[in-house]
């Protein structure tokens, strides 16, 4: 059974058809990449896989580990094992990161119908995981991407990923904005959570990403469908070549 | 006085064939005020001539006023002569036998609060005769504040019991010509809350009017008077933190803070009355003046309030900034939701030199909530090297409320410095989705928002009333959105 099997998929935005008839399947243990030009429906993709209110399905189906992801609450999703990596994260003043970090970690703990987590072991796994993010202690304390420039949110992003230890990943554009000693931090930090029953969806518009986690398989999103995949030189050659000769072909 | 007692007894008379039963323990004077009913207060509880004379010249005054209609609020009108203003606690009779008894929706609402269940009885108003435990907490209050020399109980005993210090402060803050509302108060006031920290003393604990059980049922009236004296630090804890099953009606009280030189007033409030139903029927209006005069050098009153109750609410806690290097300050929290008003703020009156106030407010509109921040900073001539800082935030949910600020600022000496800042936010789609994505559940993730916003607040409450606030907040907001 693959992790993520996306068939079909059609929504709108607004009364706007953004995706029209995307295929995708991820197995776990595979990392995909998703490239395209701006506009082709990548971050519409994302928010569609998470549920976000306003983004709406009008066909096809979306399977996470064989279960209809579409009748689910967008926190049940989180619960189920699917996280999303914002391109723009959100602050929320005066609410601790920590705080935020351990209710999300209790809720899919409660889900699963284990006791919360001990306040003192949970602090010491976060510690470890800010090293590996190379962040500073005080981001603890500080309110959730109150205050952060553009390479620590994406950092607390993959902070919380590493933490809530998700099935599937849905990053989007993590990579952007980010100056290349930050693109390295984000990329151990993805490939820390690699393993053989976990999948990562990357949606990137660099390669140079690519460099850092490579992909099992790389897909040109255009029009609001996969309009061609391949292996990880598909985006040396996209980087070299630009959208436009898959778009033709398309 | 001495020439009245015939008159009295004359009134006691009529007000018998009116219907007033001799038990002095559940009588309750027709609706209607006048001189006599005045009279009659001061008499039920023995208070001392000065104190009737002092009630008289109130109410006379009174007579004098208009009801303020200034603030942004709509009122329904209020009749003054269809309101009882001598009732004691309601006969056993009428009150709930057991919890079984009474409304479901408010023991659940208790049970989110974290009331203890022996609490959550008396606070129902169960009359059952069952003594708690609060009552043997209570007197070992009493027994170590008695050794502090800390003088803390009601209004009605320190009458009886300590004359010459309400007659020194008493109105001396809020004098009975203020206005409409402390008039009212000061001629028919019931009973309230009396404290004196002497000079040098340090509190041994938090004061606060859950534990002195005779203040739980005190009457829409209530008048408290704190005072510490030089040298002495108080922090006192008001308010119940459990919804009151009252009907729509008026909640006018009066507070005095007097602090002495190098002496420290922390007052705080959690104010829960009963705000109505969804539709806006019921209701308390909760027209309450509240003021502490830094009266000494280097003294300090600090009001912090969550005021998440009322139908309407129209209160500005403020500091009179006498003493040279004085400071006041003023922490605010609060919530609109349904079909509540709230008109709330501070005034803070700098007159000595290097005096220095703080402002932090916060108000959340839900629902068809109407939020206003209304607040005075006054800088006298005398004011030396005044400063103050004023912060106003706004956090509105959903697209039927209104959040309003009416700052003012008077500014009459050249060398003072005043700074505000102000804001206004909804909770964003934006935020709620990522705390959903993160697999908070949607009224958590409200109520983390929520109270992130408020926190700068929240922190300056004692920690255990903090908790109780937050938990207050998230009932109080419960269904705004979604």
């Amino acid at each position: 059974m693959s992790l993520l099997k996306i068939e079909n998929l059609s929504a709108t935005v607004g009364g706007k058809k953004v995706l029209n008839g995307l295929s995708l399947t991820l197995n776990a243990g595979e990392v995909h990449a998703i490239m395209g030009p701006n506009g082709s429906g990548k971050s519409t993709l994302s928010y569609v896989l998470a549920g976000r209110p306003g983004y709406e399905i009008t066909g096809g189906s979306v399977l996470f580990e064989g279960r209809d992801l579409t009748t689910l609450a967008p926190e049940e999703r989180a619960r189920a094992g699917l996280f999303l990596g914002f391109q723009y994260p959100v602050e929320i003043p005066g609410v601790n990161n920590v705080y935020l970090l351990k209710a999300a970690v209790n809720a899919r703990r409660k889900a699963l119908g284990l006791p919360e987590v001990d306040a003192y072991e949970f602090l010491q796994l976060v510690r470890g995981k800010m090293k590996l993010m190379q962040m500073d202690e005080s981001f603890l304390s500080r309110g959730v991407n109150e205050g952060f420039s553009g390479g620590e949110k994406k950092r607390n992003e993959i902070l919380q990923m590493l933490v809530i230890e998700p099935k599937l990943a849905v990053l989007d554009e993590t990579d952007s904005g980010l100056d290349i000693d930050a693109l390295k931090v984000v990329a151990k930090g993805v490939n820390t959570l690699r393993s053989a029953d976990r999948g990562v969806l990357l949606i990137t518009h660099y390669q140079r990403l690519l460099d850092h986690v490579v992909p099992d398989q790389v897909h040109v999103l255009a029009r609001g469908r996969i309009a061609k995949s391949g292996d990880k030189s598909l985006a040396l050659e996209l980087e070299k070549r630009g959208y436009d000769w898959v778009l033709e072909v398309a | 006085m001495s020439t009245e007692p015939k008159a009295i007894d004359e009134l006691l008379g009529r007000s018998y064939r009116h219907g007033f039963v001799t038990d002095i323990d559940s009588d309750t004077l027709p609706p209607g005020l006048d001189e006599d009913v005045v009279r009659f207060i001061s008499r039920k509880k023995k208070e001392p001539e000065f104190l009737t004379s002092w009630r008289l010249k109130a109410y006379r005054h009174w007579l004098t006023m208009k009801e303020p209609h200034w603030a942004k609020l709509r009122v329904n009108p209020i009749d003054y002569q269809a309101i009882s203003y001598f009732s004691a606690p309601k006969p056993k009779a009428d009150a709930p036998k057991s919890l079984d008894e009474v409304d479901p929706k408010l023991l659940e609402t208790y049970a989110k609060l974290g009331v203890p269940l022996h609490e959550r009885a008396r606070l129902a108003g169960v009359a059952v005769d069952a003594v708690f435990d609060s009552v043997s907490v209570a007197t070992t209050f009493k027994e170590r504040l008695a050794e502090a020399g800390v003088i803390f109980c009601s209004f009605s005993d320190a009458v009886q019991n300590h004359p010459a210090l309400i007659e020194r402060y008493l109105g001396t803050v809020v004098p009975i010509t203020d206005n409409f509302f402390a008039s009212l108060n000061s001629a028919v006031f019931s009973d309230g809350s009396f404290v004196y920290v002497p000079p040098g003393v340090r509190c041994p604990m938090e004061l606060s009017t859950y534990f002195r059980i005779n203040a739980a049922k005190t009457g829409q009236f209530e008048r408290t008077l704190i005072i510490a004296a030089p040298g002495s630090h108080v922090s006192y804890l008001e308010g119940c933190t459990a919804p009151m099953r009252d009907e729509n009606q008026l909640h006018a009280a009066v507070v005095e803070l007097v602090a002495e030189d190098d002496a420290q007033i922390k007052y705080s409030t959690v104010q829960n009355w009963y705000p109505g139903d969804e539709k806006g029927v019921g209701g308390i209006y909760n027209f309450v003046t509240k003021r502490g005069e830094c009266r000494g050098r280097n003294s300090k009153i600090s009001w912090t309030q969550v005021e998440t109750g009322s139908a309407i609410t129209w209160k500005y806690p403020s500091c009179v900034l006498k003493g040279e290097n004085s400071v006041g300050e003023f922490y605010s929290v609060a919530t609109a939701n349904n079909y509540q008003q709230a008109d709330t703020g501070t005034k803070m009156i700098h007159i000595g030199a290097n005096t220095k106030s703080t402002i932090v407010s916060k108000g959340i509109s839900a629902g068809h909530g109407q939020n206003s921040y209304r607040g005075l900073v006054k800088i006298l001539p005398s004011a030396h090297g005044a400063r103050n800082f004023t912060q106003c935030d706004s956090l509105l949910m959903g697209g039927n409320c209104g959040a309003h600020t009416f700052p003012y600022i008077e500014t009459r000496n050249p060398s003072a410095t005043v700074e505000h800042e102000a804001s206004t936010s909804k909770i964003s789609e934006d935020q709620l989705f990522y705390c959903l994505q993160r697999g908070v559940d949607e009224e958590d993730a409200v109520n983390m928002i929520v109270s992130g916003f408020c926190k700068t607040v929240l922190k300056e409450l004692p920690m255990e009333f903090a908790v109780e606030a937050q938990n207050l907040l998230a009932v109080s907001l419960e269904g705004a959105v979604g």
